[in-house]
């Protein structure tokens, strides 16, 4: 990770140095493998080489294909043998308002404008369908910024017959094909321009000079967003926030000056900036982020400050407070393992500098923005993009519920002497089943998000996952578990080939918020069945090490498998013979019962 | 600015944006004397030198440069 590349970055130096950081960047270990067409346009080679860098600095290693100058359409409606041998995981198209072709006349009549609209939309149209029928990726598409002149002045807004009228009623038929479109998302080029400065941005020096839609220091800009949502659709978003309190979330220091004198509501202006932060988190929090807090305080002054009466986050709305004198860095650590995520899956908020910096060099992977004024907060949260959505499932919505109920669930078993009384007074039931299409994005999310507990981290696209739930030659099962406590949602994921009367377990993976609940057991358990019924009597499983997979090296080990080979990185194969039976293994969890016990 | 002045401050530039430790340019520079300058790699080393020096070139002068000489003209009647 490299600090340069952080927001706020300079764009400037980066498009400067770029080869120095590529060559930097290009040295991590375990990086992503990710096959990138970027169809242009307009001139897209510096968009290409500053999203390369943004996307390594995600872990992402992205192949690239880049089409010749302002080739999107043809490569993309006549075919390109490039594009074709690629196979693009993703596809980009860069397109910007210098690539309509037809603006309305004054004299048009509003029928015409409708008709102009529609030729122009469905030249976008054909293109997305076709590139839909023969890469099965998702695409990201450009919609297109103001133009740079107004020729009706101010009317040219309002008035059907203006170019910034035409640009806005195409712009929202682009976002009306993104309602029956999963994997089709839009970069927001008319936000980014406006946000940047459109003057400056559309700057036709760049075009006349150089063909480029836009200025050349934007361009970081707008390779930053592209990369968000690229990392985002491969499962690399933050998932929760670590925040301080004093000064974070109010204003003032609750042990120092008392909860009643905290800058907080609407009185002031300071207590007024903190309030829309905190209003601002709480957005985040609906979407599914996960609220925490760790502050250097006693816990009954941190109690004291969260229970104000003007606070929008009450103490509910945090999965876990950590008030104490720990540094912070350890705090973080323990957190991220109490909640079974990795520690790179956090936002360390703080406007200590100090603080900032231990978390940096202690916790490797975890953002920390640069918080260094209360009324900014909300743009170094914000624009960083940590929590850009894609694939918002719902079990997103649920996910506070569900880390909340895990609270729960320890709590209950510290009550248990013996572990499996404890599972067992869970009540759990599980639905374990072929893939099924209400979850088809759960499971393609679920490939892309769990790194810890996954066999041979093979990343699948929807498309890939639904080809292999149609297929005969493949075994398919999904997991879905279900407490006392409430509802897990889809959690474990099995994919098994079927090759020669064997089954090769090409993927297995669970995600880390079940662990221990001896899920594991019941998946194999029906594994074992559904390959009884094709009589299939040889299990083959495999291992891939990373740096994160490492408590699943004995995975199969635990689950019976005999290891047969092993090679120089690690990798192992394991295998169960079961002709000659096999004991079930999961004694706690109910599995594809009519009704479930409540 | 004097042109020895301006010289080290370019001669840093081109060698961020080359990624070259130990570039060393003359007024007789030109295009074919360094292996990555070309006309990609030239737009990145305009923006550097305007960013580096606090300028902007406009088209016509940009399209006149011929060697690295020209481009130090350019910056020189540019900073004042």
């Amino acid at each position: 990770m490299m600090w340069e590349l952080e927001y706020p970055f300079d764009g400037k130096m980066i498009m400067r140095k770029r080869k120095s950081f590529r060559r930097k960047l290009l040295g991590q270990p375990n990086l992503m493998e990710k096959k990138i067409a970027i169809l242009g346009g307009s001139t897209t080679h510096d968009i290409k080489e500053i999203l390369e860098l943004f996307l390594l600095n995600y872990g992402i290693k992205p192949i690239f294909f880049e089409s010749e100058y302002a080739q999107y359409w043809q490569d993309a409606m006549f075919g390109n043998e490039e594009l074709a041998a690629l196979k693009p995981d993703i596809i980009y198209i860069h397109t910007s308002n210098r690539n309509i072709t037809a603006y309305p006349e004054i004299t048009d009549k509003a029928e015409e404008i409708d008709n102009l609209l529609e030729r122009q939309y469905l030249h976008f149209e054909v293109m997305w369908k076709k590139l839909e029928e023969e890469y099965h990726c998702p695409v990201i598409q450009n919609n297109f910024e103001h133009p740079y002149f107004r020729l009706l002045g101010n009317q040219d807004a309002s008035n059907p017959r203006g170019r910034t009228n035409f640009i806005t009623r195409l712009n929202q038929k682009f976002y009306e094909y993104v309602v029956n479109h999963e994997k089709f998302f839009i970069n927001d080029i008319n936000y980014q321009s406006s946000d940047y400065g459109l003057r400056e941005w559309a700057d036709p020096f760049f075009w006349h000079m150089y063909k480029y839609s836009l200025c050349q220091d934007a361009i970081p800009m707008l390779a930053f967003n592209v990369a968000n949502i690229i990392k985002s659709v491969f499962g690399k978003n933050k998932k929760a926030l670590a925040l301080d309190l004093d000064n974070t979330l109010w204003g003032g220091i609750v042990g120092d000056d008392g909860a009643e004198n905290l800058e907080l509501g609407q009185e002031t202006s300071m207590g007024q900036v903190y309030t829309e932060f905190q209003s601002y988190l709480k957005g985040l929090q609906a979407q599914g982020v996960l609220l925490n807090v760790i502050s250097k305080n006693e816990k009954e002054n941190a109690m004291a400050g969260l229970g104000h009466p003007q606070m929008v986050l009450k103490p509910d709305d945090f999965i876990e407070i950590k008030a104490n004198w720990e540094p912070k860095s350890m705090n973080l650590t323990q957190m991220a393992e109490e909640l079974a995520l990795l520690p790179e899956s956090f936002v360390f908020v703080d406007d200590n500098p100090a603080e900032r910096e231990i978390v940096k060099q202690q916790v490797p992977g975890a953002a920390v923005p640069v918080m260094d004024k209360a009324e900014h907060y909300v743009y170094a949260v914000d624009r960083a993009g940590y929590f850009e959505m894609t694939n918002f499932s719902k079990d997103d919505l649920k996910r506070n519920d569900m880390y909340r109920e895990n609270v729960k669930r320890s709590a209950l078993q510290n009550s248990f002497a013996n572990y499996e009384d404890y599972l067992l007074s869970l009540k759990m039931y599980a639905e374990i089943k072929p893939f099924d299409p209400m979850y088809m994005s759960r499971i393609a999310q679920l490939t892309n998000k769990s790194n810890q507990f996954n066999l041979t981290t093979k990343h699948y696209t929807q498309d890939g996952i639904e080809q292999a739930a149609a297929s005969d030659k493949y075994i398919t099962l999904y997991g879905k578990l279900e407490d006392c406590f409430g509802d897990n949602g889809v959690v474990s994921v099995v994919i098994g080939e079927i090759s020669n009367g064997e089954l090769n377990i090409i993927l297995w993976l669970m995600s880390c918020r079940v662990l221990k609940r001896d899920m594991e057991f019941a998946m194999m358990d029906t594994l074992v069945q559904e390959c009884g019924k094709r009589k299939i009597s040889l299990l083959k499983g495999y291992y891939y090490p990373t740096a994160k997979n490492g408590m699943v090296k004995e995975f199969y080990k635990m689950q019976g498998f005999v290891k047969v080979s092993e090679d120089e990185e690690g990798n192992t194969v394991w295998q169960l013979d079961i002709s000659q039976g096999y004991e079930l293994k999961n004694h706690v969890i109910k599995v594809n019962e009519g009704e479930k016990e409540k | 600015m004097n042109r020895e002045k301006i010289y080290e401050k370019l001669t840093e530039v081109f060698r961020d944006v080359f990624d070259e430790e130990d570039i060393t340019i003359s007024d007789g520079t030109t295009a074919a004397d360094i292996e990555d300058w070309d006309s990609l790699s030239h737009i990145t080393l305009l923006s550097s030198v305007e960013d580096e020096f606090g300028i902007k070139f406009d088209m016509k002068a940009v399209q006149g440069l011929k060697n690295v000489g020209a481009m130090v003209d350019l910056i020189e009647a540019s900073v004042k």
